[in-house]
């Protein structure tokens, strides 16, 4: 098993299809915006909500992605011979993962920062938040995968995928918003950083298994 | 194949059942398959060729029976085993978006790394030499099962399993595909395979399976 290899080669593929890696990062952008048109755009009120609207957005900009983890692999076949393969198929599911991470999720942190000042979030505080999506987006990616690799093998599995998956992610989401808000208000905002660095820990530990499994179960019938 | 052919290759089935949903295919089936024998599995449309050649690659669920590859139970020595085979499905398991020489570069990465030259001379052997570095997608559907059949023979692997290898290949392709399966036997390779249209082996030891439609 060569890492460098595999890495080359999603990071490749993805390249080749940058059009539909665009897909999240504008939903991303949209639906952050769509909030000052609701809620109103005073200032305060959108300094307060900055956190929970940008965790909000990132969270359902990054199951958009999630759907396509495994799908094209699935439909041609290139599953079957990664199962095949003789390395462990918990660490290829890793390295899986953490390549659509660096296509998916790292771009919404980035431009997360961009909206959160659209929002007026203060910059003092802006470390923390993107520090948290840091810890947050690749368990959530990790948990996507979870409910990719179990659907995969289903014809429409396009809206069962966030429906499994959304209440899972509901711990990332209180801690990561509850770190934003803490930084902006400028309390220590050390206890749910370090709430999301454990769960990442332990996504990293144990979803690869939960994945592989997964995968097993959809290439069985 | 190469450095393979210490111990005796044996891969052998016995009292295996395949099912497709709850639904019984075939029951009872055993075989024992030494180095240099091919298995033909036939059957009609819907017998379940391609469950039982998964289920013997070990995608597929074993529930009743067993699968033994040199005498150890597939449940026991997977990686090993998952080493030592080759499968080419229904899908070709090439990437549309990569190259051909890409394919076998990034199939290469989940097992041992094929030298360049090897890849070379493996494409230039399946005569897709000129297409190495088109995407796949471009390619015709016979291109890409050559593009397959390339990573098959790229991965030096004793024991193939072939679902309709035959499968949107043309006449020089068919005969790519005999004598590539003629050359693996000869070394001492073993092969399961499952195809309506007859294959010229040289080999004296094809079995044959059939498998019928419980009625």
């Amino acid at each position: 098993m060569n890492i460098a290899a595999l890495v080359q080669r999603d990071l490749r593929l993805a390249y080749r299809r940058r059009g539909e890696l665009a897909t999240p990062v504008i939903f991303f952008i949209i639906v952050t915006a769509l909030f000052p048109l609701a809620v109103g755009s005073e200032p305060a009120l959108l300094r307060r909500l900055a956190p929970g609207v940008i965790w909000v957005a990132a969270l359902l900009a990054s199951l958009i992605g999630q759907d396509s983890l495994f799908k094209s692999d699935y439909e041609d076949g290139s599953l079957e011979q990664t199962l095949l393969s003789p390395a462990p198929l918990e660490g290829l599911v890793l390295l899986r993962v953490f390549t659509h991470w660096l296509v998916t999720g790292l771009p919404l942190v980035i431009l997360a920062v961009l909206l959160a000042l659209m929002l007026g979030y203060p910059t003092g505080a802006m470390g923390v938040l993107v520090l948290g999506l840091l810890l947050g987006t690749p368990v959530l990616s990790f948990l996507g995968a979870i409910g990719a690799s179990l659907t995969v093998g289903l014809r429409r599995s396009g809206m069962l995928l966030p429906i499994l998956v959304l209440p899972l992610t509901v711990p990332v989401l209180i801690f990561g918003a509850a770190a934003g808000e803490r930084a902006a208000l400028g309390e220590p905002a050390a206890a749910p950083v370090y709430f999301l660095a454990a769960m990442l820990v332990l996504a990293v530990t144990l979803a690869p298994f939960a994945i592989a499994g997964g995968l097993r179960i959809s290439l069985e019938s | 194949m190469s450095g393979q052919a210490t111990t005796p290759l044996t891969l052998s089935a016995c009292g295996v059942a395949v099912w497709r949903g709850d639904r019984c295919l075939c029951r009872d089936l055993s075989f024992e398959l030494h180095a240099g024998e091919a298995l033909h599995v036939q059957g009609s449309n819907g017998a379940g060729k391609t469950s039982l050649i998964r289920v013997l690659a070990g995608l597929g669920r074993c529930d009743v029976g067993e699968v033994l590859w040199q005498g150890e139970s597939l449940r026991r020595s997977g990686a090993t085993y998952r080493a030592a085979i080759g499968y080419l499905g229904h899908s070709n398991g090439v990437k549309l978006g990569l190259s051909p020489r890409e394919n076998l570069a990034a199939a290469g990465a989940l097992r041992h790394a094929p030298a360049s030259a090897d890849i070379d001379s493996t494409l230039a052997q399946m005569n897709l030499y000129a297409y190495a570095d088109m995407p796949c997608g471009v390619l015709s559907m016979g291109q890409r099962r050559r593009a397959a059949l390339a990573r098959l023979l790229l991965a030096r692997v004793p024991l193939w399993f072939l679902d309709e290898p035959l499968a949107s290949l043309d006449i020089a392709g068919a005969g790519l595909l005999n004598e590539m399966l003629n050359r693996h036997l000869s070394t001492g390779g073993l092969a399961v395979f499952a195809t309506h249209q007859p294959l010229q082996l040289t080999s004296s030891s094809v079995q044959t399976l059939t498998l019928d439609r419980p009625t």
